[in-house]
């Protein structure tokens, strides 16, 4: 497979997109992606994350003042057939009027390699996918999953500088994403190429991204490896879009936080007045009666295999979620103790 | 019992309708060998309406061909392209184009002679010329392909498979080349069979446009009608048969081949 080294170095430049009848898809945007770094752009539908990615692909040209450089080069006016950026479409864009060998092959003919070293590339992808044997098959012979990896050998076939790949497991059904997920997150890291991943399936994200842009509305809303985005989410947005969240608000004294079911004491709040904090659920310990900062009734208990999900009402304004171990006994209507470690309670800042 | 006796009725009404559609292309063509067509068939069976009439117009048969493969290769190579066009553009310009396009099917052939003559009837060297009949058929069966490419496009997603040719680095050429027409083929083939078929029986447009030296075939089987023997027009209606028949098989069998591919 290819050697180390690993692409190209991306950076857009004040890049914003406004459409033909006036609505603004992308607020200018600047961005850095590191040469072998798998960026992924994390957002609800219509937060202007598909668009990014075409204007980097080369796709979508950004309104003026914007910039698209590859290693330092500006590449904004270049046409993405001369950009040497493998894409992956949603919806995978295989010819159908060619064979599995000859879509993967086609990014090569059209750059003059040999056929026997067509040939031998082609041996090589559909090894490194998993669908040997399906060569001669047509397209619409394959089944989803077999498709998707189709279009990511036919990406990479070219050996491209970045790899763009727009929301490329959306079509497929739940239990082969997840497979699909763990295969392409080794495929990646194997390439070690420049990647830029667009999907709307914070799991994907997560599992997938070195960094992850969390985007809204057209806007960045923060950018961060997956543990930064997690634990320390820098708004209610993105705290509410990645992961299950908790959201308190409640007014301070003596740097806690006052609640119906006891003081919840915070870092940093000893300057202000009202919180907007975020407790992960799974950062919340189920105590004896009596034991831990909180107190509450248990509301429901879901058990969900692994563990179990109880929603805690009394404790604070809004009944609050927990994820507990799943061995521990609680039944609806039992009072709790709830601990919470003082760094598990993130401060957000207050929403205007 | 009840169903069989509807499907029998059934069967009899389709054979009748069939019947009333075919026996008058089947008493042309008998009257076209027949040596007296009064007298009926047991004058006897002859071919030397056929012979006489190959003398005559055989030059028109075969400007008839020119002509609507001429056609076919101009609505191919402008329609195909335009098609495409107006598909990733889209949007009202678009829609307004499609629709001038389509207009030449609303307008009688001959309003549309009419203009063309207007226009360029004094260009002598164009106006005798078969090229004055060609823009004639071009006009109006440019709709018929540009339609049925543009219903093809519709159905494929064109526009994503375009990105996706040119991500691997295709030239908008080699884009059209490689993945748009072999994609858009079962309508282009659609599309073929009927702008062959159209320009080869057309007469409004052509009987206006055409000189004594530009003849096609509808115009010369009208010739024949007005000013020969019944029998002679008969024979020249089985010649057309015999050409056109062979040929719409084809089409329709190439075009069957690449579906089913």
């Amino acid at each position: 497979m290819s050697t180390a080294g690993h692409g190209a170095a991306v950076r857009i430049e004040s890049c914003g997109k406004t459409f033909a009848d006036g609505t603004r898809a992308l607020d200018p945007a600047t961005l850095d992606i590191a040469r072998g770094e798998t960026l992924v752009l994390l957002g609800p539908s219509g937060c202007g994350k598909t668009t990014m990615l075409r204007i980097i692909a080369g796709l979508e040209l950004p309104d003026t003042g914007g910039k698209v450089l590859f290693d330092g080069k500006d590449m904004t006016l270049v046409p993405i057939e001369r950009r040497n950026v493998g894409m992956v479409f949603q919806s995978y864009a295989l010819f159908p009027n060619m064979t599995v060998a000859d879509n993967i092959a086609y990014g090569l003919k059209i750059r003059g390699v040999a056929r026997d070293e067509r040939a031998a590339r082609v041996a090589e992808l559909v090894t490194l996918t998993n669908i040997t044997g399906l060569e001669n098959r047509r397209i619409d012979q394959l089944s989803g999953g077999q498709r998707q990896r189709v279009a990511l050998a036919r990406a990479v076939a070219i050996r491209p500088g970045i790899l763009l790949l727009d929301e490329p497991l959306t079509a497929l059904d739940a239990a082969l994403r997840d497979r699909l997920r763990g295969e392409l997150n080794r495929l990646l890291r194997a390439l070690g190429i420049t990647t830029i991943y667009v999907t709307h399936d914070q799991a994907e994200a997560m599992e997938l991204g070195d960094r992850i842009v969390v985007m809204r509305k057209g806007a960045i809303a923060q950018i961060g490896t997956p543990r930064e985005v997690y634990f320390a989410p820098k708004d209610r947005f993105v705290a509410e879009f990645i992961g299950a969240a908790n959201i308190i608000e409640a007014p301070i004294e003596n740097g806690a936080m006052i609640l119906p079911g006891g003081r919840l004491p915070i870092d940093g709040g000893a300057t202000i007045a009202n919180a907007t904090v975020m407790i992960r659920p799974e950062t919340i310990r189920v105590a004896d009666a009596g034991a831990g900062q909180l107190s509450g009734t248990v509301d429901s208990v879901s058990f969900i295999g692994d563990r179990q999900r109880i929603v805690v009402s009394g404790a604070s304004g809004k009944p609050l979620n927990v994820d507990a171990s799943n061995t521990i006994q609680a039944k609806v209507g039992d009072r709790v103790g709830l601990s919470i470690a003082a760094d598990a309670v993130r401060l957000l800042p207050s929403e205007p | 019992m009840r169903d069989r006796l509807i499907f029998t009725g059934q069967l009899i009404f389709t054979l009748l309708v069939a019947a009333f559609l075919v026996v008058p292309a089947g008493l042309s063509i008998s009257a076209g060998v027949t040596v007296n067509y009064f007298r009926g068939i047991q004058s006897g069976v002859t071919l030397q309406w056929v012979a006489q009439v190959w003398d005559l117009y055989a030059g028109t048969i075969l400007l008839s061909f020119v002509i609507a493969f001429a056609t076919l290769a101009v609505t191919l190579l402008a329609g195909v392209p335009a098609a495409y066009a107006l598909h990733t553009r889209g949007g009202p310009l678009a829609r307004i184009v499609e629709e001038i396009i389509t207009l030449p099917l609303a307008i009688p052939g001959l309003a549309i002679a009419l203009a063309l003559l207007l226009a360029y009837g004094s260009f002598g060297g164009f106006r005798r010329s078969w090229l004055f009949i060609l823009v004639g058929h071009v006009i109006f069966t440019m709709p018929f392909m540009v339609r049925s490419v543009m219903a093809v496009f519709a159905t494929v997603d064109v526009k994503t498979l375009d990105e996706g040719a040119a991500s691997l680095g295709a030239s908008p050429w080699r884009r059209f080349c490689d993945v748009i027409v072999p994609n858009a083929l079962p309508g282009i083939l659609a599309g073929a069979l009927m702008v062959v078929t159209l320009s080869l029986g057309e007469f409004n447009l052509t009987w206006m446009l055409h000189t004594p030296l530009t003849k096609t075939l509808p115009i010369g089987l009208a010739d024949s009608y007005a000013s020969m023997r019944l029998e002679v027009a008969s024979a020249y209606t089985l010649i057309f048969f015999v050409m056109i028949i062979p040929l719409l098989v084809a089409m329709q069998l190439l075009a069957d081949r690449d579906h089913k591919r």
